[in-house]
């Protein structure tokens, strides 16, 4: 009796922190998203209420898409994510491939040198980088960004999925080889398809913080035609400050793309975090 | 054998890339910070003299030391506050027959995902004396008088950056953990049971030795996480880090010698410096956990 009463009292107690910090990390997403749909008025009476009849209000969105270039913004994240993504998974996953599959001098090392990336971050070398990019007359350009979040990317890539690639069976990839088909095949064709799942993990891990980075769009691609949703938010709240409206509006815009996303793959993010855990 | 062309062929795209963008721009880098400019403007090499400018002329060296100082408690901040919620998150999230825990793990990590402008940006608004939301709640329960313009202070500014950072990233402490927690055999747990070892007593005692790697790995992420941050202090508080630079880290302190900031004119050759004492303090970091820790901590294989 006691024993089950303890119980119950250890479960209440579990989820009241849970629920505490629950609260605490969407509270600040929910005050702004509620109040981008309100008049200025009700954001400062009653900034907890939600918008009724009288407060709704859409004039931030309306001085947003009137005033700041979001769509083209968008357009800049969405053309530097998807490409920096595919060379990641491409170049990654052949790289790994080759470090997970054949034996020669130094792959070791090749493994240790590419692996090297993870620790230390690419930031460190922007003076340089932004010389490259002078010199090769990148600046301003969504190429340099690629370039970059490439480079940025590749180090996990490569270590996730040779880690992945050397449980794919090797009497697969031998019975391929047996009947004749080329290194490139078997790559393509067999392996490839046996890791989607890594991939996938990969592809989570690497869109995150490309998508968010505010550093190189700041340094290398400042031009209004390039600019990304995150150093154009950041742009456009800087220059609203006063019109709570319109920097509410902007903030929501910002979260809820994001939001979607990670509600669709937050399942595949949180088993790549726990891979090998699960039983 | 058919050759080793194909290998050539899969290394090829991987390494050129990351050499060419990551790896030799940050030897450039280290290179440059043993240059500057002589009297005619001509570049010159001058050996170590812009690290003892860096460390030791006062014009360079108190904002040097402060920025270093403060991304010191940043890094303090992060170990005290946000490593123990995680892992007491985990430990909770973890336990068995625990109902909706899919829906807390996903919650709790939201913020993680979300950018630093939007994290800056709102609790700037939240913490704003102006809209009253943080003063109104306190009033609630009757805590009013606490409130203090915590971004505008100089005493306050920073620690509450960092728990502001702390707030973002305890998602990722806790996912780690939630993983090394639930990779531990259930023997180990039974026998545990067994013994009478349970509740509080079982995860300081079995649990808890058992997820020190884990501990290793997420204090080693925080460190080269915090010494590397930017995006926050230059979010809420501009590239100045006010109010008087009292929150002021490495990477805004870099940007704002690398690229210049209103009077101030870049400077490529004191940035490369200061990017590179940056990178041997990461270094210094990751070398310590490589050699000191993880091969102390003991690693138990099921």
């Amino acid at each position: 009796m006691s024993q089950a009463r303890r119980s119950i009292a250890r479960s209440i107690a579990a989820h009241g922190v849970l629920i505490l910090w629950t609260v605490i990390a969407l509270f600040p997403v929910f005050v702004t998203v509620v109040n981008s749909f309100k008049s200025r008025k009700a954001i400062f009476a009653e900034p907890l209420a939600l918008p009724g009849p009288e407060s709704f209000d859409l004039v931030g969105y309306a001085t947003v898409l009137k005033q700041g270039d979001f769509f083209q913004y968008f357009l800049n994240s969405m053309t530097v994510t998807v490409g920096s993504l595919f060379f990641v998974l491409l170049f990654g996953a052949m790289a790994a491939f080759a470090l997970s599959e054949y034996r020669f001098r130094g792959n070791g090392l090749m493994g240790l040198y590419l692996a090297l990336g993870i620790m230390i971050p690419i930031r460190l070398g922007t003076v340089a980088i932004l010389q490259l990019m002078v010199a090769s007359g990148l600046v301003n350009t969504l190429t340099a960004l690629v370039l970059v979040y490439t480079a940025q990317g590749l180090p996990l890539a490569v270590f996730i999925l040779s880690e992945f690639m050397r449980n794919v069976s090797a009497d697969l990839k031998n019975a391929g080889r047996i009947d004749g088909l080329s290194e490139y095949t078997i790559f393509f064709k067999l392996v490839l398809p046996l890791v989607r799942p890594a991939m996938a993990t990969v592809a989570v891990f690497t869109l995150i913080p490309i998508w968010n980075d505010l550093w190189f769009p700041l340094i290398l691609a400042p031009s209004e035609a390039t600019k990304t949703i995150t150093l154009g938010s950041q742009v456009f709240i800087g220059q609203f400050v006063t019109n709570w409206n319109a920097v509410l509006a902007a903030l929501s815009l910002a979260i809820v793309p994001v939001l979607i996303l990670y509600l669709i793959f937050s399942r595949q993010l949180i088993r790549g975090i726990t891979a090998g855990a699960v039983k | 054998m058919k050759g080793k062309l194909h290998i050539a062929v899969f290394l090829a795209p991987a390494v050129l890339v990351y050499t060419a963008i990551m790896i030799v721009p940050l030897f450039g880098t280290l290179n440059l910070s043993l240059f500057n400019l002589d009297a005619a403007k001509e570049r010159v090499f001058v050996g170590l003299a812009n690290f003892a400018t860096l460390f030791g002329d006062p014009r360079w060296s108190d904002s040097f030391w402060n920025a270093l100082g403060n991304n010191a408690w940043f890094f303090v901040v992060h170990m005290l506050v946000q490593n123990p919620i995680g892992i007491a998150l985990a430990a909770i999230l973890s336990s068995p027959r625990l109902r909706f825990a899919a829906f807390y793990r996903t919650a709790i990590f939201i913020p993680t995902i979300l950018s630093f402008v939007i994290v800056g940006f709102v609790w700037k608004l939240i913490l704003s004396p102006i809209w009253g939301i943080a003063p109104g709640m306190l009033d609630a329960v009757g805590l009013k008088a606490l409130f203090a313009p915590w971004l505008g202070k100089e005493e306050y500014a920073l620690t509450t950056l960092a728990l502001i950072s702390v707030w973002q990233f305890v998602g990722i402490p806790m996912m780690l953990i939630y993983a090394a927690l639930l990779s531990i055999p259930d023997e180990v747990i039974e026998a545990a049971e067994m013994d009478g070892v349970t509740g509080w007593s079982q995860f300081w005692k079995i649990k808890l030795p058992l997820i020190l790697p884990s501990i290793g790995i997420i204090s080693i992420l925080t460190f080269v996480g915090n010494f590397n941050a930017f995006d926050l202090i230059y979010v809420a508080q501009g590239a100045l880090a006010g109010p008087n630079f009292s929150t002021d880290i490495l990477g805004t302190f870099l940007y704002r010698t690398f690229f210049g900031f209103q009077l101030q004119l870049g400077d490529p050759h004191m940035g490369a410096t200061i990017a590179t004492a940056m990178f041997f303090i990461i270094l210094i970091g990751v070398c310590v956990y490589l050699f000191a820790i993880q091969t102390r901590l003991r690693r138990y294989q099921f």
